[in-house]
């Protein structure tokens, strides 16, 4: 079996990974970090986001050997020393959870936006998350705190 | 705005796992040694199982067992109960076949479980389902409700002529009849409810972890209500008593009622684990969660109402036909019949209605019930009948309804559909509605959509619902097989700091901030020193769990009696360390002080002296610790008003939402930030049923939705920010005057798009448009009409 090495969070990571093995798998049953979800078996329902190389995607969608050397960003690496990245914070402020399913996914994506976008509307926060499924919240709280996290992070 | 307790808009405590990425879920537990299934299901919709050889899965690599259901008729397993029972209108009993947690002989949907394989890995469980070599020997499927009711059709369950489960009706069918009779308008109106499916974001999961010490069982399962679980799998599928049998279900993703049902895989994965004397784990894939979550409504339906010179409903009739799929789910009988017609009066005070369901039997996975269940039927019924109303009379839409609302003072108001509703003010809830949807200023609006060469279109819905089925004894003579009540358990730590155990359950709703500001406001702690425990058979007492909107009003209640008897006890104590008579000690913000003085106890010191009880009252138990069981004694009534705005562009069909503006009485509302987020939820439901989301099965019964590639769910650019207000009258018969939110938005909101869509189309002659609304079906009745 092929080994993997990658730096997950600031850590370096190496494992034996079948070649099928996806990222989401790897990050989930061999180092343990749950808090990337997986909610579909299509590609669509955007709940294992994590960043790659500082962008958002689909652990489903990439093979755990495609990330060799990757610097990749889970949930659990969003909080700094303890203190909350904008983006969780701005998701706890608005009320955008409710189950908390989809939204370690829906965070990665919007800090991505954030990234990309210092200043999305809310059309465009709203087009960006279509490859983000969330069935509790209505998106109403989500876009808002997308929102308000950007205007924290300086845009 | 108050900063905690009651009313407050206080963030939610249960946030910070869920935002690090610390939340449990049933996939994110792993128990040591464990192996993993996978479900083999069956391809056909409908057909006999000639055989079935494992021999080559058998022989794949890290194959444990591959175990069927002629395995679990050996052990004696038996069928996932029913729920409900429901009575065929003469009185007999609906017809409730066997449903086997693992089919012996035959398949009847798409997705039904034939064989688990159970592996070393979730890969090679997986892999060696597929070599698992099933003999099926086709049958004549019926697809759905038009092929159910044909003539000579085909039968699903031998038992079930005509693939009927049950002919039921409520309300006085000669009374309904002679008010047609003499009515001077009647507007009739086809409808389909179309089926929906749940979805979910976390798939189902489940662990069975056998203990061979000690003989016991604990299951991880992704439930809306573990006791129920334990209840009725321990008593009628596995024969397990209940003192052998923990079921926890931990932080779940999302229900919306789909996580309610005992489901076989549950069962499975507990039964095999002792089999193989080492946890089995089960994580469905998406896929699986189409083809076996039950799926929601699914009607078709013939409703007339009857109206007077005047515009006053005199009378309704409703024929229902409900698809209930292969199986009864857990409270599948109960959704199209006590939890739908008893909701026709809806906000109105027609005397007389009557409405018949039949329910069918189809090759189609079992429905029950989904975010509303039953009551998004009946209000979709309802509400689409009044709007035709008011255009076949060419009477205001605002005006008719309003001339028909229950007033006030006539609550509490007992309708002919077997509801006693204990208080609203629907004129109130629908002021409010038409201010902040600026109702009055639609014309305008109108006109300059016409400038752009788009129709616009407004919409009303003004409904009632019914959450916190009860008392248990009624639910019981209508066909309930289990009680509806709440356990609330409050301990009050030696230092004051409390743990409430409820049997609710929270999957999204907040309980852990919700309850803890109950026990904020009532005890005077503040909310940091409250702990919610939920969800672990081991842990609470007993609960029934949540659905139907009934965690507030029955397991919110359910705490606030606890804590009533803490008081009773505390004053006691307090009483005895102020040397005071119990009479003349009040409780008030977490002291207890002796009226007219400034004698005080805290009640932190109370708590000390319970369990150090050195200076204590004669004959009282040690210990603040307190359970109470809550059965209300009615249903809540939630009502609303919701208002939509559409513009359709007629080249293209596409709608358009420029307003959802939404006013409902929820009753005493707790947590406004969380109400809210309620509303917001429930009512993407609605817009995904009303535009989007369709179930479709093909002719020969296959599953054509079957993934998130072609079932359409809401998307963040599908949806507007909603605007949402409430006009409360807080219920009368509860402690804490709540009523309930979940499910609102779901119930409300459907009727109102399609009526704003047909107001659209109307200047085209569109007058009925089924759900979903998309701009194909848009388009072509536009195309029709014009015709």
């Amino acid at each position: 079996m092929p080994t993997v090495s990658l730096t997950v969070n600031g850590q370096a990571v190496e494992g034996e990974v079948e070649g099928r093995t996806l990222l989401v798998d790897f990050i989930r049953e061999t180092l343990g970090l749950t808090g990337t979800h997986v909610g579909c078996d299509t590609s669509q329902c955007g709940a294992c986001v994590v960043h790659v190389g500082g962008a958002s995607v689909k652990s489903c969608t990439m093979l755990a050997v495609e990330a060799d050397g990757a610097d990749v960003t889970t949930v659990e690496g969003l909080a700094t020393n303890g203190t909350l990245h904008p983006m969780q914070t701005a998701f706890h402020e608005h009320h955008g959870l409710q189950c908390g399913f989809c939204t370690p996914g829906m965070m990665l994506s919007g800090i991505d936006l954030v990234g990309r976008n210092a200043n999305p509307s809310e059309h465009e926060v709203r087009e960006w998350l279509e490859g983000n499924l969330c069935r509790c919240t209505g998106y109403h709280n989500i876009v808002k705190a997308v929102q308000a996290a950007a205007a924290e992070m300086g845009g | 705005m108050p900063e905690t307790g009651i009313g407050a808009a206080l963030l939610r405590k249960e946030d910070k796992r869920f935002i690090t990425g610390k939340g449990k879920y049933v996939d994110d537990i792993n128990r040591p040694g464990q192996a993993y299934a996978y479900i083999v299901r069956s391809p056909e919709a409908h057909a006999s199982i000639a055989g079935i050889d494992a021999s080559e899965a058998l022989k794949a690599p890290g194959v444990v067992a591959v175990l069927t259901g002629a395995d679990m008729a050996e052990d004696g397993v038996g069928g996932l109960p029913a729920g409900w029972g429901i009575l065929f209108q003469d009185g007999s009993p609906m017809i409730e076949p066997a449903h086997p947690p693992m089919v012996v002989d035959r398949v009847r949907h798409v997705g039904d479980q034939v064989a688990v394989v159970i592996a070393e890995t979730k890969a090679q469980a997986k892999e060696a389902a597929g070599l698992v070599d099933v003999d099926y020997q086709p049958l004549p499927a019926i697809a759905g409700l038009s092929q159910a009711c044909a003539e000579g059709a085909a039968l699903v369950w031998d038992e079930a002529p005509g693939n009927i489960c049950y002919d039921w009706g409520l309300g006085d069918e000669a009374a309904t009849d002679a008010a047609f009779e003499g009515a001077a308008h009647v507007v009739t109106l086809d409808l389909v409810n179309n089926r929906l499916i749940p979805n979910a974001i976390e798939p189902r999961a489940a662990i069975g972890d056998y203990d061979a010490t000690d003989d016991s069982y604990t299951l991880y399962t992704t439930s809306q209500n573990p006791h129920v679980i334990r209840l009725l799998m321990g008593a009628f599928v596995l024969g397990l008593p209940e003192h052998k049998l923990r079921i926890v279900a931990p932080d779940v993703g999302g229900g919306f009622g789909s996580k309610i049902f005992h489901y076989a895989e549950e069962a499975i994965m507990t039964w095999a684990s002792k089999r193989l004397e080492r946890p089995v784990k089960w994580t469905a894939e998406r896929s699986e969660s189409f083809m076996s979550d039950a799926h929601g409504r699914d009607h078709i339906t013939h409703a007339e109402l009857a109206l007077d010179a005047d515009g006053k409903f005199v009378g309704l009739r409703v024929n229902t036909a409900a698809n209930l799929g292969a199986y009864i789910s857990t409270f599948g009988a109960a959704v199209p019949t006590w939890l739908y017609a008893t909701l026709f009066s809806g906000c109105y005070t027609t005397p007389a209605i009557f409405a018949n369901v039949t329910a069918y039997f189809t090759n189609t996975v079992p429905v029950d019930a989904y975010r509303g269940a039953g009551r998004p039927e009946a209000a979709f019924v309802l509400e689409r009948l009044v709007h035709k109303a008011a255009v076949q009379l060419g009477m205001d839409p605002v005006e008719l309804r309003k001339n028909n609302f229950i007033q006030p003072d006539q609550f509490p108001y007992q309708t002919p559909v077997a509801l006693e509703y204990d208080v609203g003010d629907y004129d109130g809830t629908f002021d409010a509605a038409l201010e902040l949807a600026d109702y009055s200023g639609f014309g305008a609006r109108r006109e300059e959509a016409a400038t752009r060469g788009k129709l616009r279109g407004i919409g009303i819905s003004t409904f009632v619902e019914a959450c916190g089925i009860a008392p248990s004894a009624v639910a019981g003579q209508l066909g309930a097989r289990a009680g509806l009540f709440e356990v609330g358990h409050v301990r009050v730590h030696p230092t004051g700091s409390i743990t409430v155990f409820t049997g609710s359950h929270s999957h999204g709703q907040g309980h852990e901030t919700t309850f803890a500001q109950l026990v904020s406001d009532r005890l005077g702690v503040s909310e940091d020193q409250v702990e919610i425990v939920h969800g672990d058979t081991a842990q609470v007492a007993f609960g029934m769990g949540t659905y139907g909107s009934r965690s507030l009003a029955v397991g919110g209640s359910a705490i606030y009696m606890a804590m009533e008897k803490i008081i009773a006890k505390g004053t006691i104590i307090a009483a005895h360390l102020m040397e005071a008579a119990v009479e003349d000690v009040v409780f008030d913000k977490g002291n207890f002080t002796v009226a007219g003085t400034d004698k005080t106890k805290a009640l932190g010191e109370v708590a000390f002296a319970a369990y150090v009880p050195h200076n204590y009252p004669e004959d009282l138990e040690p210990g603040l610790d307190e359970t109470a069981f809550y059965d209300p004694k009615n249903f809540t009534f939630p009502a609303g008003a919701h208002i939509v705005e559409v513009e359709i562009d007629p080249d293209t069909g596409v709608v358009d939402l420029c307003g959802v503006s939404c006013a409902d009485d929820v009753g005493r509302i707790i947590n406004p930030m969380i109400v809210d987020g309620q509303m917001h939820g429930g009512l993407a439901q609605g817009i995904g049923q009303a535009l989007l989301e369709s179930c479709i099965y093909d002719d020969s019964g296959q599953l054509i939705t079957g993934s998130y590639m072609n079932y359409t769910m809401p998307r963040a650019a599908d949806l507007p920010f909603f605007k949402t207000g409430h006009h409360i009258t807080n219920c009368t018969h509860n402690p804490l005057g709540v009523k309930g939110v979940g499910e609102v938005g779901s119930i409300g909101v459907p009727p109102a798009i399609i009526n704003a869509i047909v107001d659209a189309l109307s200047s085209a002659g569109v007058e009925h448009i089924d759900m979903p609304a998309t701009p194909e079906r848009v388009w072509r009745a536009l195309q029709d009409a014009q015709a």
